[in-house]
């Protein structure tokens, strides 16, 4: 029964298989074809090299995908802090309320992210909503806040948000109610229950949000354009130069493949480490 | 040597909102006391358990322990805990992990930590290599013993339970009860137990306090609750029980259609002339042959028959259209046919009176 069960289960299960296998993996397959191709050809008929990968190291790549992975953990940490008592409240505290927060985030998702991160250059740039603002009053006035790192770590935060809430919130409401009672019962102090009963029956929910937020964050390009005026390059940006530009696909399939590399490892990592079948109330 | 109460409660209230789900709440437990708090759903005992933890602040009243004023403390900063009704384990932690994190919030250091939850494993019967079980390999009764170690490990002035048995199997039940006396009385802490079940509170307690609609409706001994409740709802709530309207009349105590002996008030103790209810336990009444007496009497008719195992239970009809129960021990039991009439007959001596106030 449990095995003809299976096999329907399976057969069920073949044509978005078939889909997925076609639409998500081939290209991947070319992708990294492409990767072991001789620089600057537009097809697969050639002897393959490492050229492209040891383009990344001679041409300075690797501090685009520093700069990338390192804004991408900065505001992956600061959403992490910053979502925590949000998504506490919402799963422990505001009860209905949650939903006016949950309607009022998705909302945001509305609007495309580009006319978002354009709405804030208005807002941030000299001459700009803030900057106009302050030298009308004070007649003081100072360059604008935009084309900088911090900036587009903000971006980052600001478009990466509810990547971050709605898995927390996740996360913290399977935290059970009396577990924490229990351990404050039991002497442990506020920090104590945090740290010893609500961030490790939290994990699922922390890790799916943090991989989320930073496998998003490490491939994004428009906030270090826009807010950030290339004040320094993505790796994003330069697949997408290699590309179109450079007209260099190998060179792009190359750095592409290493970034897919670096998050995918993470990714494992992370979804082995912790229980995903809770985060989907199943199991137990 | 009179030595301060361990606990002390006075006044205590709680209101939600417009609700008053406490009132009126005096209690004072001395040291070593298992005592019982028993009341239907909704009484008020979980709010009551909750104040006491410090989970919850009191509207109104104060709690003492021993000599220290504690309504206002939190939780975390009280010398007592409680075994949740759900046990609450931490289900990341290993059995040995759960019993040591009272010692590991304080600071004690591993090995020192680890031989105490050892002592626990012992002492509460659970083999040594459970220490490093998951807590979800554990059955019912284990993690019930785990929870009672972690709580044991935190060393607890008074040690409260919230119908940590409730969600059992009867066999289980009986056996963690009386494991549970047997602990208190090696232990010689101080147990504040709550539950639904007055058979429960029987078996362990000290003292059984009876709630009802956010009071205390009777604090006694076990024997006196059973024997002489003070109200209908006690008497009602220690399962079946029949209950007789008696009111004094011109020839002596009328009782419907029960015939009392004449000098059945005195013999009742009935001293404030306006009647009450006569509270007859199953197991007193009888059986009476032809020509048998007894200080009460009633005719009715058999209306079933059921099988207890070591007793059987009749429920008779009376002719004015109320029913009683009667319980017989099985080497007793009487042959009768369903339907046939019967006359049932006990001694007032046995049985217990409630005035009417």
């Amino acid at each position: 029964m449990e095995r003809a069960d299976r096999r329907l289960g399976l057969l069920t299960a073949l044509p978005i298989g078939v889909l997925l296998a076609l639409s998500f993996l081939a290209p991947l397959l070319v992708v990294a074809a492409f990767s072991i191709m001789p620089q600057k050809v537009f097809d697969l008929g050639h002897m393959p090299d490492f050229s492209a990968y040891a383009e990344f190291f001679r041409q300075g790549y690797w501090k685009s995908l520093a700069w990338s992975l390192g804004m991408a953990f900065a505001a992956t940490a600061i959403l992490f802090v910053l979502c925590w008592p949000l998504a506490y409240g919402m799963a422990k505290v505001f009860k209905r309320f949650t939903l006016v927060i949950t309607i009022a985030v998705v909302m945001t998702l509305f609007v495309s992210e580009n006319i978002r991160l354009f709405g804030w250059v208005l807002t941030l740039m000299k001459g700009g909503l803030i900057e106009g603002h302050v030298r009308h009053w004070t007649g003081e006035g100072f360059d604008g806040l935009l084309y900088n790192v911090p900036v587009i770590v903000f971006g980052l935060v600001y478009v990466y948000f509810p990547f971050m809430l709605f898995p927390l919130a996740q996360g913290i409401a399977m935290v059970p109610d009396d577990a924490r009672q229990a351990a404050a019962d039991l002497g442990a102090t506020r920090w104590q229950v945090l740290r010893e009963i609500e961030l490790p029956l939290a994990a699922p929910g922390i890790v799916v949000g943090g991989l989320l937020c930073f496998v998003l964050s490490a491939g994004a390009i428009a906030e270090s354009k826009l807010l950030g005026g290339q004040a320094v390059i993505v790796i994003g940006d330069d697949v997408e130069t290699a590309f179109t530009y450079g007209q260099n696909w190998p060179l792009g399939s190359a750095l592409s493949m290493i970034l897919i590399f670096i998050i995918g490892t993470l990714a494992i990592l992370g979804v082995s480490s912790v229980d995903l079948d809770r985060v989907m109330g199943r199991g137990r | 040597m009179t030595s301060l109460p361990i606990l002390r409660i006075a006044g205590l209230e709680k209101r939600f909102g417009d609700f008053t789900a406490l009132q009126g709440i005096d209690l004072t437990v001395p040291e070593g006391e298992f005592l019982t708090i028993v009341g239907p759903s909704g009484s008020g005992k979980t709010t009551l358990i909750r104040l006491l933890v410090g989970m919850d602040e009191p509207s109104d009243g104060t709690i003492w322990l021993r000599e220290k004023r504690v309504d206002q403390v939190p939780a975390n900063k009280r010398p007592t805990c409680m075994v949740f009704q759900s046990l609450a384990l931490f289900p990341h932690r290993s059995v040995g992990q759960n019993i040591e994190f009272p010692l590991k919030i304080r600071g004690v250091d591993a090995a020192a930590r680890r031989a105490r939850a050892m002592e626990l494993l012992e002492l509460l019967r659970l083999p040594s290599d459970y220490y490093a079980k998951r807590i979800q390999e554990c059955s019912g009764g284990e993690r019930q013993r785990v929870a009672l170690a972690r709580a044991l490990a935190f060393d607890p002035e008074i040690l409260f339970f919230d119908e940590p048995l409730s969600a059992l199997d009867y066999r289980l039940r009986k056996t963690l009860e009386k494991e549970l006396k047997d602990l208190h009385e090696r232990t010689g802490k101080t147990f504040i137990y709550i539950t639904h079940s007055l058979e429960e509170a029987m078996v362990m307690s000290d003292r059984i306090a009876i709630m009802r609609a956010g009071r205390f409706e009777q604090i006694a001994t076990p024997d006196e609750i059973y024997a002489r409740p003070k109200s209908r709802f006690v008497a009602e709530f220690m399962g079946e029980v029949n209950l007789i309207e008696v009111t004094p009349g011109p020839g002596g105590l009328s009782a419907g259609g029960v015939r009392l002996v004449p000098d059945a008030g005195a013999r009742l103790g009935l001293t404030n002339g306006h009647g009450g209810t006569m509270v007859v336990r199953p197991e007193t009444l009888r059986f009476l042959g032809e020509g048998e007496a007894a200080e009460a009497t009633v005719d009715g008719r058999l209306h079933a028959e059921y099988a207890l195992g070591s007793r059987h239970q009749y429920e008779i009809d009376l002719d004015d259209g109320t029913r009683m129960t009667a319980e017989m021990l099985r080497e007793d039991r009487i042959d009768a046919r369903l339907g046939g009439a019967v006359r049932l007959g006990w001694d007032l001596d046995r049985c217990h009176l409630i005035e009417d106030r």
